[in-house]
């Protein structure tokens, strides 16, 4: 009897501890879209990424797109943002007029020029301002750029950074003429971005270039 | 430096330090025989006694779990014969009942064929009247001889011709009357027919009659074995239970698959009525767990469909009474047919969400808004398709009920049998694994009388020395022979 008992106590306890409402499994992406000189040619890819990403994302999940250029960490560079629906239908109405306005960002950027000086650390802050009110339980910052830093004389960005619980994921990073030349410098720009995302908190660094294989990033969930 | 190493005596020559460590110790382990004996046999007794007391309580469990089991088969085999037997004592009463019913009019109509059979029979057998007088006075005629004269002749020649009409008229009324008779004949064929389908009907009814005295009789003798607690009963009543438990596993294997299928069907509308974006888990969401609730509440309605239509019998509904039961019957037919008007309408749902996905991603893919595409009846099938799913598994999934309890019955016994040979099994492991203990504590004392051969053999041999040595003269006197005795000396 004692044995039924404790084993109706431990069912419930689990059932209690599945349904615990505290625990958020929704999903929040805040991508990146570096504008700044040449990269800002690869916007149509970047794109693509979006549509993607509009696929795969389930009601009551956040998306938002943001650009980088000289100095990132403002609201007015969020290109455009969402939180999803729990209705499917309104779901799909919303995803295609994020589709809509992305579509639009992307049009002008490739008729425009680039920014001059490219603030990612800017805009991985502001993203993980952004991340961190979604309350998501899976936040991921989606980082569109080559990685190279470029700053004005005045923009201050030489301190820590809080990236608690955020996956960062660097796509398409290009390769510059210099990285040509010395292949170290690529290599050596990648380690010193992991260092930094690692050192602020993010639960995870990856950089992917196969852009043909994102459902091996996106698909899993939880 | 190892351990190895540390205690070796030349640790450049191992062998020859083993061997001389060796030689030390042996004299030790000569001294210590006793109570190393000692310590392997306890040790052995350790582990060896509660083995076998745990195979003797598993072995006297499973004794007294298959003494439970046969109990609890007998009493199902008993169960079910005897609700067969009922039912065919239902069968027979309402065959009798309906046969007695209508057996007087059925006697009355075969007795009113019967008389009518007789009467036409009798009718039909009626002979046309004999011929009359006259033929007499004729046949005094026609013994007159025709002698040649001319008058006689006449006369003959006349009566003749008379005869003649006569005869064709009476034979045209013979004939006449023969017809008449065959028509009365005829007229009876449709009741011999009747009378013969009847009989047929009765003959029937009695077959039928035959056939359930005849199962009821073969129930009976099950009965008897079930009673009589044979061995043969319990083979053939196991035999049967594990054929149910399989062919009703399968059975709701298929109705799972069933579930399953309505389960995709309702669970992405769902999340348009409890909300898409709720989660119980990372990979559970809350309108899966909706859309589950559904199709079990389906189930539940099912089984209490089938309880109330007497088709199965899970649950005690004996002190329910026969309106309750019927109201609990419609109840559950009502919301069973909401659920599947629930799970049509959802069924529509699923669509619209899907072609409005559909779009979305073409779009998506395209770049640009593509054009919709036109919606003909052709690519309405897969809705009405779903729409017909919708609607009909809820009520396949309620007849689960039937192969369900089939599956609980038969699996108390296939359980308890499996049970019962896992208890067995482990009892057998636990004794098997104590003698192999207790072998190996009596291999583990030869190996170590081996390794210390060489002072027990110095001790047999002291031993033996000492056993050959002269002993001492007995001081007990020696018994007189009988003869002795008797002579006194």
């Amino acid at each position: 009897m004692k044995l039924m008992k404790g084993i109706f106590a431990v069912v419930l306890a689990g059932l209690l501890a599945a349904c615990d409402s505290e625990q958020n499994y929704h999903h929040s992406v805040y991508m990146l879209v570096d504008t700044s000189g040449t990269y800002s040619k690869q916007v149509g890819k970047a794109q693509n990424v979006v549509n993607y990403l509009l696929g795969t994302l389930q009601p009551g999940d956040s998306l938002a797109v943001a650009r980088v250029k000289s100095r990132s960490f403002t609201e007015r560079d969020i290109v455009a943002k969402v939180s999803l629906n729990s209705d499917p239908l309104q779901v799909n109405s919303q995803k295609r007029a994020f589709a809509e306005k992305i579509n639009e960002f992307a049009k002008t950027q490739q008729s425009g020029k680039g920014s001059r000086y490219t603030d990612i650390s800017g805009g991985i802050i502001q993203a993980a301002e952004f991340l961190r009110e979604t309350g998501a339980g899976r936040k991921t910052i989606i980082i569109f750029s080559d990685m190279q830093e470029e700053l004005d004389y005045k923009t201050v960005r030489d301190f820590p950074i809080q990236l608690d619980g955020i996956r960062i994921i660097a796509l398409n990073v290009t390769k510059l003429d210099t990285d040509n030349i010395d292949p170290r410098r690529y290599m050596d720009r990648l380690e010193w971005w992991e260092e930094r995302a690692l050192a602020a908190g993010a639960s995870d660094w990856k950089v992917v270039n196969d852009m043909e294989h994102l459902d091996r990033i996106f698909a899993k969930r939880g | 430096m190892s351990l190895a190493e540390a205690i070796l005596i030349w640790p450049d020559r191992p062998a020859l330090s083993f061997l001389v460590l060796f030689v030390i110790a042996m004299p030790f382990l000569y001294v210590a025989r006793e109570p190393v004996h000692a310590l392997i046999a306890r040790l052995v007794r350790v582990i060896v006694n509660p083995l076998r007391l745990i195979s003797r309580w598993l072995s006297e469990t499973a004794i007294k779990m298959r003494l439970r089991n046969r109990e609890v088969l007998f009493a199902q085999g008993g169960r079910e014969v005897r609700l067969s037997i009922e039912r065919e004592f239902e069968r027979v009463t309402t065959l009798v009942q309906r046969d007695l019913e209508g057996y007087p009019a059925m006697q009355r109509k075969l007795m009113d064929e019967i008389t009518r059979i007789e009467e036409d029979y009798k009718q039909s057998g009626e002979v046309p009247p004999p011929p009359p007088e006259w033929v007499k006075a004729v046949d005094g005629f026609a013994k007159i001889k025709n002698n040649g004269d001319g008058v006689v002749e006449r006369i003959l020649a006349d009566i003749r011709d008379s005869i003649d009409d006569i005869y064709k008229k009476i034979l045209a009324e013979y004939r006449g009357a023969y017809q008449e008779r065959h028509h009365i004949l005829k007229r009876s064929l449709p009741f011999w027919r009747s009378a013969n389908q009847t009989l047929q009907q009765v003959d029937r009814n009695i077959t039928g009659l035959h056939d359930s005295a005849a199962k009821i009789d073969a129930n009976v003798i099950k009965l008897q074995g079930i009673f009589g607690k044979s061995n043969e009963t319990e083979n053939a009543l196991t035999s049967s239970a594990s054929t149910q438990f399989f062919i009703s596993g399968l059975v709701m294997l298929i109705a799972f698959g069933g579930a399953y299928v309505n389960f995709k069907l309702i669970s992405l509308p769902m999340s348009a009525m409890v909300g898409g974006g709720d989660y119980i888990t990372a990979n559970l969401r809350a309108a899966e767990v909706a859309a589950m609730v559904i199709i079990l509440f389906e189930a539940l309605m099912g089984l209490f469909l089938m309880e109330t239509l007497r088709f199965t019998n899970l649950f005690p509904l004996g002190n329910m009474t026969e309106k309750m039961r019927r109201y609990l019957m419609w109840a559950s037919l009502i919301i069973l047919l909401i659920l599947a008007g629930v799970e049509v309408a959802l069924a529509v749902m699923r669509d619209t969400i899907v072609a409005a996905d559909v779009a979305l991603k073409q779009t998506l893919g395209a770049g640009e808004a593509g054009a919709a595409v036109e919606a003909g009846w052709v690519t309405r099938i897969p809705t009405f398709g779903q729409m017909i799913l919708g609607f009909t598994l809820p009520f396949a999934l309620a007849f689960v009920a039937i192969p369900l309890e089939y599956f609980i019955h038969s699996g108390r016994i296939v359980l308890g049998a499996v049970f019962v040979q896992s208890l067995r099994g482990g009892s057998f492991v636990l004794r098997l694994g104590a003698n192999l203990i207790r072998e190996t504590g009596k291999l583990l004392i030869a190996f170590y009388d081996i390794v210390i051969f060489v002072p027990l053999a110095i001790e047999r041999w002291v031993k033996r020395g000492r056993s050959e040595e002269p002993k001492e003269e007995s001081t007990v006197r020696p018994v007189p022979s009988l003869e002795n005795q008797y002579m006194g000396r």
